[in-house]
């Protein structure tokens, strides 16, 4: 199929971007949306010019590094999909698409399609751990958990950090991102022990960044590739009450 | 160069306790005064510079990607094995040494081998601190499940996301040393090359990907932690970002880089699909549980799967080795499913793909309970290839997936470059000729978690803090070789992409060195990788600028090092005149097609010596002896 694309491109952070038109001939249906920019970029180099910048690594919607919106969705809005794993069987010939970056404040633009996201990076480090050191630690079955709770932790674990929910939001909220990682260590008796500290801390992180408010509309779970649930968002806000309360 | 191994005296089972005690130690206050880089931030880089820094060294630490956690340690589905005998099914530290040592097809190092199998079990008390949720059973203990290659239940596993589980907690460690300012972290950053200083690893240049500055860094010591080299074949299951360039600049500075032609080839990938493919996605092996393998008895057969009745499908895992069957190892399976489609039994576009059926599970267990296992991974297929595995079977084909040669090092994991180490998939040191499935993850944390931190301060014990500046003339002519080839590949500007290239390289060693090699292919291969680089220096078309974010440039200079690289990847496969695991010689087989080894001439590792650009390398050989296993012909049936 033959499809235009509409492709943001922007030199550096401080330079202004545009929106730049580009045919994509013979795409097939079995192509990943990222290999139908590997061969447009195979046909802009040919020409001379700069290929179009964009992140992605594992491609298979796990190390969540691809980040791309696809007319105006996060990884192009497929329930469960990575842009990485999104097939171009999705798409109709003739079709017209904009490709941009994340829009965040907190996620500036480095080129293109490529955004700087070190701002989750100091969200974790604020908190997003448990506290304990190599060696010395008990017997892996010393402490059971039922079932329950570790699976719940681990649907919070999922999380990939794309920041997919945080360029849905019109808030440029990352309550997702934060809940997932809180919820994920406070269900778990090993990170209950400091789960004060860690919602206060993650979240005054989150502020200092600049990420907006959360207001509930749930754009974030909507486009979020691994389904993180808005209930770990309820969780987070029961806990951050809690552990304000205490005055910690 | 002489391959000093250092494994110390006496029973296998007391080395590391006897070691670790006679290591020698450096004191609190004086660990701050000696940094480590550590480049990589997988399963292996992470856990090491988190536990460094919590020892008190001061670490440094690089990842190309935009955060560490993005490494492709992510991306392992299955589990990571560990000689716990939670199930009570027989299983001990001695047994989990002997599956790896008969699943490497006795090609590792014992003493190596009974190291990780005893570490094994901290690692998952140490995962399960962190708070990997690890999956349990309804009375909250942690279950287990089975993998390829062994006959008891050993394997932990988060879903189908054990590898993202599991980095996530070595990552969260790091942050928290990051956030304490004991690490220094340095993400979207490039080692190019390695610095020496009177002989010793002493620091790195690297390039900021945003930028395009090289710059430079000193440390006491340097740890690489740079993940396997499967991306020379082009389409594999590494992420497309995996390189051998910081492996491959520290084998040109001295490092030697021990059985490059033990490659993985993975039995369960979702198949190519056409020119355009990237890379090659990975079905976990642990849907060998409860998929079965089957092709059709009949040549071209054109039926579609659900028509061929019972009676005329060849289940040929479970006939050619009745007693592990689907579980059969990697390379073991692999081969197999060759072989059928070599037959002209295959299925799918190409007749390159072998049914994984989930059928017969469905109805013993019910849907749901496949769901519950594998639900995930059912999903993965259904967005990649439009088809339901619940409805019909998966079409499944072997891909390039792992790579157990590596840098050579001796039991404390350093380098033949004295100050240079090298963990996980880089080096080359525990899984001999094949790799056991769930092993991988082990390895990494193992020597991340329990091993360099010990072995690094005996180094440093011995050496006195010795950090140079950054304007010693090393590193001022290591950055003028990275900034020369920078200018050389943006000033080619010929007719061909980087990736052409790229895709070219993995043919020929996809088609001549692959899952089957022979004197005459490897012969070949030999002679048209030089000719395809020569093109590549004349050839290529690399666009955009140095002093900016570039990632044609970054790619080129990546595949400039595969294409020296595969070179010495054939070399090895040709010299190395036996089978064994993943390096299947045709010359060498035994009657019914399986890997026949030479123990005679063959029972060594082979450690490369790098001897400038257009001279052939320099074999030195290290004796692989077996005091506690008896080495036999490796047998499945």
């Amino acid at each position: 199929m033959k499809l235009t694309l509409k492709v943001w491109r922007q030199k550096d952070q401080e330079s202004p971007g545009h929106f730049e038109t580009y045919q994509a001939n013979d795409v097939s249906p079995d192509m990943s949306f990222l290999e139908m920019l590997d061969v447009v970029n195979e046909g802009i180099i040919d020409r001379g010019e700069d290929a179009i910048a964009f992140d992605s690594d594992c491609r298979e919607g796990i190390c969540g590094t691809c980040s791309v919106v696809i007319n105006g969705m996060p990884h192009g809005g497929h329930r469960a999909t990575t842009a990485c794993q999104l097939h171009m069987r999705h798409f109709t010939d003739g079709q017209t698409i904009y490709i941009e970056p994340w829009r965040a404040k907190p996620f500036p633009v480095l080129k293109d399609l490529v955004v700087d996201r070190a701002a989750f990076e100091r969200i974790v480090q604020a908190g997003g751990f448990v506290s304990v050191r190599t060696g010395g630690t008990p017997d892996a079955n010393a402490i059971p958990i039922p079932k329950e709770d570790a699976d719940r932790a681990m649907d919070a674990a999922a999380c990939i950090g794309c920041g997919a929910c945080v360029a849905a939001c019109k808030n440029a909220s990352a309550m997702l991102f934060v809940a997932a990682k809180a919820s994920h260590l406070n269900t778990l008796p090993q990170g209950k022990v400091e789960k004060d500290r860690r919602v206060l801390g993650m979240v005054a992180a989150m502020d200092k960044e600049g990420f907006g408010n959360c207001t509930v509309t749930g754009s974030c779970e909507a486009v979020c590739p691994k389904e993180i649930s808005l209930d770990f968002i309820r969780q987070l806000n029961g806990e951050y009450l809690i552990a304000s309360l205490k005055g910690k | 160069m002489k391959l000093d191994a250092k494994i110390p005296s006496g029973p296998v089972a007391q080395k590391w306790e006897k070691h670790k005690f006679n290591l020698k130690l450096v004191n609190p206050a004086n660990k701050r005064k000696f940094e480590v880089i550590v480049v990589g931030t997988g399963l292996a880089g992470a856990s090491a510079a988190a536990t460094l820094a919590e020892l008190g060294y001061v670490v440094k630490t690089f990842c190309f990607q935009d955060s560490p956690r993005r490494a492709h340690s992510i991306a392992a589905q299955g589990g990571i094995n560990a000689a716990k005998n939670y199930q009570n099914d027989g299983d001990s530290v001695h047994r989990l040494f002997y599956d790896t040592i008969k699943g490497g097809d006795f090609r590792a190092r014992e003493a190596n081998v009974y190291r990780l199998a005893q570490v094994s079990v901290n690692i998952i008390d140490q995962c399960v601190a962190q708070g990997v949720p690890f999956a349990r059973e309804y009375g909250g203990l942690l279950d287990n499940r089975s993998f390829g290659g062994a006959q008891v239940s050993r394997t932990f596993y988060a879903r189908g996301q054990t590898g993202q589980q599991l980095l996530l907690g070595a990552y969260q460690a790091l942050s928290r040393q990051i956030g304490l300012g004991t690490v220094t972290m340095f993400p979207r950053t490039e080692m190019l090359d390695l610095v020496l200083v009177d002989g010793h690893a002493k620091g790195i240049v690297v390039r900021d990907l945003v930028t395009g500055k090289i710059s430079s860094h000193a440390a006491d010591a340097v740890v690489l932690a740079t993940g396997g080299y499967g991306n020379v074949f082009y389409l594999s299951t590494n992420a497309v970002g995996c390189n051998v360039t910081a492996a491959y600049r520290a084998y040109k500075k001295g490092a030697a880089f021990a059985n490059p032609c033990y490659t993985q080839i993975h039995p369960t990938c979702i198949p190519v699909s056409g020119d355009h493919q990237s890379k090659l996605t990975l079905m976990s092996e642990s849907l060998r549980n409860d998929g079965r393998v089957w092709v059709s008895k009949k040549k071209g057969d054109k039926r579609r799967s659900q028509e061929i009745p019972e009676a005329e499908r060849d289940y040929f895992l479970e006939r050619k080795y009745p007693s592990f069957g689907n579980l059969a190892p990697r390379d073991i399976s692999s081969r197999a499913a060759k072989e059928a489609c070599d037959d002209g039994r295959g299925v799918g576009p190409g007749g390159l793909g072998v049914y994984l059926d989930f059928a017969d599970s469905i109805k013993r267990l019910s849907q749901e309970k496949i769901q519950e296992r594998y639900g995930n991974l059912f999903e993965m297929y259904e967005r990649i290839t439009g088809e339901n595995a619940y409805q019909q079977p998966m079409r499944i084909y072997p891909a390039v997936h792992y790579t157990m040669g590596g840098l050579w090092v001796d039991y404390n994991l350093m380098s033949t470059i004295p100050g240079l180490f090298v963990l996980g998939e880089a080096n080359f040191s525990d899984h001999g000729a094949n790799r056991l499935g769930a092993s991988a993850l082990m390895q990494g944390l193992a020597d991340g978690y329990f091993i360099l931190p010990y072995t690094i301060g005996d180094y440093f014990a011995s050496n006195k803090p010795a950090k140079p500046s950054t304007s010693h003339p090393e590193f001022k002519s290591a950055e003028e070789s990275v900034t020369g080839l920078t200018k050389r590949l943006l000033s080619t500007r010929g007719k061909r992409t980087v990736r052409s290239f790229h895709r070219e390289l993995g043919q020929i060693m996809w088609d001549k060195c692959g899952m089957a090699r022979s004197e005459a292919s490897l012969k070949e291969a030999l002679s048209r990788i030089p000719q395809l680089r020569e093109e590549f220096y004349k050839n290529v078309n690399v666009t955009g600028e140095a002093g900016s974010l570039n990632q044609a440039l970054e790619h080129a200079g990546r595949v400039a090092d595969f294409l020296e690289f595969g070179e010495l990847l054939c070399l090895d496969a040709l010299t190395r005149n036996e089978s064994c695991g993943g390096h299947f010689r045709v010359e060498h087989q035994t009657e019914d097609g399986e890997a026949r080894r030479d123990d005679e001439k063959c029972s060594h590792v082979s450690a490369w010596e790098y001897q400038g650009s257009g001279r052939q390398p320099v074999l030195h050989k290290e004796p692989l002896s077996y005091e506690e296993v008896k080495m036999s012909q490796r047998s499945y049936k």
